[in-house]
């Protein structure tokens, strides 16, 4: 532990190493962080299979390479059936559990989570899995920073599909009408916006994005049916710590996220990923909790 | 009303004697037994959080495998060195004599309740200051990270577990002396929760349930309330685990103490199925889980947990009362509950108009 700490003060390129890592990380656990904040924020369902969703998209483009589709190309498909699913599971599941208690969508989706992660171990075994993209590595400082060329690649998605999805939010009619209802569901009820329709649309798009992060998942690192909690979990630590319908302050914790656990995983050894991420959600709770403390205090 | 006081004894008495007669009618199946009141104290015990309060946590089942944890090393502690037993892999054999090993036994039960009662007051601090949905989350990240972190702890086994002593006794033996541990604890638990119930701090726990924000303006002090609930489920959870590690006769991280995607998500699924909310709807949920378990999972080819999942949605948006709640809904006056039929316009079933809300069945 303490020798690996050496290194990185005895050998500051490493530290250039960790963040670029740091960094490729980020991007994609913004844009599931993203879509998770968008559904919390319009329909109040806490989505506890977001991750589960990802794998979804990952396994998806996995089947279509086998059809000889390259995973970029595949985005775009994957996207797409994964809106249609999100679509058909929010008509059979969340519909009904929207207009009750936060706790009761919570369970429902936990439900989603089990019935997801078990289906994909039964379809494609529990065995890890990955894309090859076919890229190469970006080398600097004579090899000693080494970068995959397909990490810089889903950087770059992962901006496009945030500017895309922005984008849309703000000037579109749909979208609009998917910010208004995340304001008031009442009132934009009363304004003659279908608040079911939004709701489903909202969820369908968090389900094509969670897809196409999926594939970019599956091309950078691995994906395997079980490790779709990690990202729920990342994603609820970027959300809680940021703030629902805060884009900039999830990217700033999809960040800070993704160097700490670098920098952690370097330190501690990579064992210890989850628990560094439950750590960090404790941290911030617990800020959290500091500050509703002194909040009170300064009311009384 | 059905459950009359002399009936409900009657009630109370037959388990009794089924639970005492069991392990000696079917000797072959005592461990099945030990293992169904283990289920009915986890479904029991999550409904105090879950059900009663509207809290749901994912990761209960840390305080599950924090006290087989504590139970095991202080049952080895007592009389050896930690470390070098663990680091052995089961290859040193220490004898333990029946005084060494009841005593290092009632310690660890003792410490293992303590220890996780002390986490989960601590945990309560983090999870249960702030409201919402971060409870859930943060429950099941924390459930995570200790199965993680166990198993990269050299000191208690790691990954490769602990086998825990052996128990000094003849064959059959063991497996009755663990029966009736689990019977005793599921008793206590079913008394406690009886008793608790019936105090003031079910109505605070329930108000807390039904708006928490309107609960805390009326001065109750919901995160006291809270910490108390979560403590008493961790207290009985751990003296489960310490029960279960000594009958399974070896512990490790994933399968056996933190076993997230088997008993932590059977702990919700028994409550949802057999009605939250109520003290005879978690055990009505256990049995019939269990039984069905026991029957069909063998046959399900992989299926099983896929049907779990699928079996919490449909439960948590089709069926939100339970097998309880859709009794009592049905059949209010078995509840005590008067049903005073609508006279005039007869258009359908008449709505039942509830005057007194029956107490917990």
């Amino acid at each position: 532990m303490l020798e690996n700490v050496q290194i990185l003060t005895g050998a500051p390129v490493f530290n250039i190493q960790l963040l670029l890592n740091g960094i490729s990380v980020a991007a994609i656990f913004a844009l599931i962080a993203y879509g998770l904040g968008l559904v919390w924020g319009v329909t109040s369902v806490k989505n506890l299979s977001q991750g589960d969703m990802v794998m979804t998209g990952g396994y998806l483009a996995y089947e279509l390479g086998k059809h000889g589709v390259h995973p970029i190309v595949a985005i775009v498909p994957v996207a797409a059936i994964m809106f249609v699913l999100g679509w058909i599971v929010y008509r059979i599941i969340i519909r009904r559990v929207i207009e009750l208690d936060l706790f009761t969508s919570l369970l429902a989706t936990f439900g989603m989570a089990i019935t997801i992660q078990q289906s994909l171990n039964l379809i494609f075994g529990p065995d890890v899995r990955t894309l090859k993209s076919g890229f190469g590595n970006f080398s600097f400082f004579d090899g000693s920073v080494d970068i995959t060329q397909i990490r810089i690649i889903a950087i770059g998605l992962c901006i496009v599909l945030a500017i895309a999805m922005v984008a849309f939010l703000r000037y579109s009619r749909m979208g609009q009408a998917i910010r208004a209802t995340a304001q008031d569901p009442r009132a934009a009820r009363v304004l003659g916006i279908d608040t079911d329709t939004v709701y489903a649309l909202t969820f369908s798009l968090n389900a094509a994005i969670c897809g196409a992060a999926g594939v970019l998942v599956a091309m950078v690192w691995v994906i395997a049916p079980f490790y779709g909690i990690g990202y729920s979990v990342r994603a609820f630590v970027i959300v809680t710590a940021a703030g629902l319908g805060n884009l900039a302050g999830v990217i700033v914790m999809a960040l800070v996220l993704g160097v700490v656990e670098q920098y952690s995983g370097f330190v501690f050894g990579a064992q210890f990923q989850q628990a560094t991420i439950v750590s960090l959600l404790l941290v911030i709770l617990i800020i959290r909790r500091l500050a509703l403390l002194q909040q009170r205090r300064s009311l009384q | 009303m059905i459950f009359t006081r002399r009936r409900s004894a009657a009630l109370h008495v037959a388990i009794l004697a089924a639970g005492i007669a069991a392990p000696f009618v079917f000797p072959a199946h005592s461990v099945q037994f030990a293992v169904f009141w283990i289920m009915v104290l986890f479904a029991l015990t999550w409904d105090a959080m879950g059900g009663q309060m509207g809290y749901n946590s994912l990761g209960n089942i840390t305080f599950f495998g924090l006290g087989m944890y504590i139970c095991a090393i202080t049952q080895i502690g007592v009389v050896y060195n930690v470390g070098e037993y663990t680091a052995a892999n089961g290859a040193i054999n220490v004898h333990f004599t029946p005084v060494q090993y009841f005593q290092g036994l009632t310690l660890g039960l003792v410490l293992a309740a303590i220890g996780a009662t002390i986490v989960a007051a601590i945990l309560s601090w983090v999870l249960l200051g702030i409201r919402g949905p971060y409870y859930a989350i943060g429950t099941l990240g924390v459930a995570i990270a200790a199965a993680e972190l166990t198993s990269t702890w050299n000191w208690v086994g790691g990954g490769q577990g602990i086998a825990m002593p052996v128990f000094p006794g003849g064959p059959g033996m063991r497996e009755r002396f663990f029966y009736f541990a689990c019977f005793v604890a599921a008793i206590l638990c079913y008394l406690f929760f009886r008793w608790l119930y019936r105090t003031r701090f079910c109505l605070a726990v329930n108000a807390i349930r039904d708006d928490e924000d309107k609960a805390d303006a009326l001065g109750l002090h919901t995160t006291r309330y809270k910490t108390v609930a979560w403590s008493a489920a961790a207290f009985f959870l751990g003296i489960a685990g310490a029960l279960f590690g000594n009958m399974t006769g070896f512990v490790e991280p994933l399968e056996t103490a933190y076993p997230t995607l088997t008993f932590g998500i059977f702990m919700i699924a028994m409550t949802l199925l057999g009605g939250k909310g109520t003290l005879w709807g978690p055990i009505i949920g256990a049995t019939v889980f269990y039984a069905m378990r026991e029957i069909t999972w063998t046959y399900l080819l992989g299926w099983q947990y896929i049907a779990l999942g699928v079996l919490i949605i449909v439960n948590v948006v089709f069926f939100q009362q339970g097998i309880l709640g859709w009794v009592k809904s049905k059949r209010p006056e078995w509840f005590g509950v008067k049903v005073e039929e609508e006279e005039k316009p007869r258009r359908e079933a008449a709505r039942p108009v509830t005057t007194r809300k029956a107490a917990n069945a």
